[in-house]
């Protein structure tokens, strides 16, 4: 197998995914609203208070991009169990590694990136800083890339099972822990006005992690759910 | 050249087969026949390697298939009892990405012209959802054709094809082990394939044994 199919063949599983995501859009649209609606509920909820908006904001843009990131989870494999193709994924002949990793990457970009780019925007209705805005962005870039990989474990171990969705919140939510406290210590540290950065560069310590060794437990869990 | 090795078999606590020997080289058809249950697909999903055997080995070329993965995969296509398609691609995209993904070149020329031959030339551009089961069928057959895989493991592969659909499958099937390709096919009714090198194996266990089986060196 030279390289250059091999490449071909990681471009073909993302563009095929990001296709089927396009012809079911709703899907896609269902997930960004609800982390709309969810960021959106708290300001609401807790009334025009400026300083206590400004601290919680955070932990609430994160949470609940962990909630939203957990209902697209079921999607990564569960529609290519039931019609079969995932089987015919796990026989192309390029590593399972990267089959996974075309796949995590298509999920990402279809459920997550969304996310971080209406993020900002919604931490205008906080009353955060330009700055503050700014290290939300960067800490959700960083941190959400972690969230569909770690998550792709679970939903490969849940396959086929019967309430899957909730057995894989139980199973990813704790991993997702790091992330979070990572995560929300970034933007809180601008908010106090200390340094954001030992937080990002623990983001991205954990995304190299996750980059190394979550693909290759997800493609351990495909091969027990298929078998 | 594809061996399988005193495989054997266990669903839940029921064992499907044991001992199960043969040996298949270039040319060479094998029928799997045998009642519902009788662990035809299972024993098609070990030969895959989709499923792990409870004894023995699957080798191709000599070497154990679950050491060579991607390598067998590339000379492997398996047609399920799924067909594997995606309902919100149309039949020529269904076809394009099937082979894309599998790291065979394809162009739309030649995947119209694969479909045409299958007989899905004016559905090409309809989405999978509006296809009938045969017609789902005969695309599942189409990248069977379009792909130039050596081995070809077909799970009842003729379900739901009409008459002209069989037809098409058991000339596919004869072509492809006459230019010498290997075929396992698994089918609980007579295709009435005319190769010279066919074996029969008849999964009908009882009690785990199997009641009938031709092993390979008779027709060597």
């Amino acid at each position: 197998m030279n390289s250059p199919s091999m490449v071909s063949m990681f471009r073909w599983m993302i563009w095929r995914d990001l296709l089927l995501a396009w012809r079911r859009r709703m899907d896609v649209l269902a997930t960004l609203f609800f982390f709309i609606i969810v960021v959106s509920l708290f300001p609401l909820g807790i009334g025009p208070e400026p300083q206590l908006l400004r601290t919680i904001a955070p932990g609430v843009v994160w949470v609940a991009a962990l909630l939203a990131s957990m209902l697209a989870l079921g999607r990564t494999f569960g529609n290519d169990y039931q019609d079969g193709t995932l089987e015919q994924l796990l026989l192309t002949p390029q590593p399972l590694y990267l089959t996974v990793l075309a796949k995590v990457l298509a999920q990402w970009i279809v459920s997550e990136v969304p996310l971080v780019i209406v993020a900002p925007v919604l931490g205008l209705q906080f009353g955060l800083s330009q700055n503050t805005l700014w290290i939300m962005t960067v800490s959700l870039l960083l941190g959400t890339p972690v969230l569909s990989l770690i998550g792709s474990i679970g939903a490969a171990l849940t396959l086929g099972l019967r309430a899957a969705n909730v057995l894989v919140a139980l199973l990813v939510l704790p991993l997702f822990i790091p992330v979070l406290i990572f995560g929300t210590g970034a933007i809180e540290a601008t908010v106090t006005g200390t340094d954001p950065q030992p937080y990002l560069l623990l983001l991205g310590a954990t995304l190299v992690l996750a980059l190394a060794f979550a693909p290759w437990a997800t493609s351990a869990a495909l091969r027990i759910s298929v078998e | 050249m594809l061996e399988a090795i005193n495989l054997g078999c266990i669903r839940g606590d029921r064992r499907l087969f044991r001992d199960l020997n043969f040996k298949l080289e270039a040319g060479h058809l094998l029928e799997l026949r045998g009642r519902n249950g009788g662990g035809k697909t299972s024993l098609l999903r070990i030969l895959c390697g989709l499923a792990t055997p409870a004894e023995g080995e699957v080798r191709w070329n000599g070497k154990n298939i679950r050491r060579l993965r991607e390598e067998y995969f590339a000379s492997l296509s398996y047609v399920a009892h799924l067909n594997g398609l995606k309902d919100e691609l149309t039949a020529l995209e269904n076809l394009l990405v099937a082979e894309r993904i599998s790291g065979h070149q394809q162009t739309r020329q030649q995947a119209g012209d694969t479909l045409s031959r299958v007989g899905l030339a004016n559905q090409r551009h309809l989405p999978a959802r509006f296809l009938s089961a045969g017609q789902r069928r005969r695309l599942a057959l189409a990248r069977l054709l379009a792909s130039d895989s050596s081995l070809w493991i077909l799970d009842e592969i003729v379900t739901s094809l009409d008459d002209s659909g069989v037809n098409l499958a058991r000339d596919l099937i004869t072509d492809h082990v006459k230019s010498g390709g290997i075929a396992i096919v698994a089918t609980h009714q007579k295709l009435n394939l005319s190769v010279a090198n066919s074996q029969v194996i008849n999964l009908s266990s009882e009690e785990g044994k199997i009641l009938f089986a031709i092993p390979a060196d008779q027709f060597a």
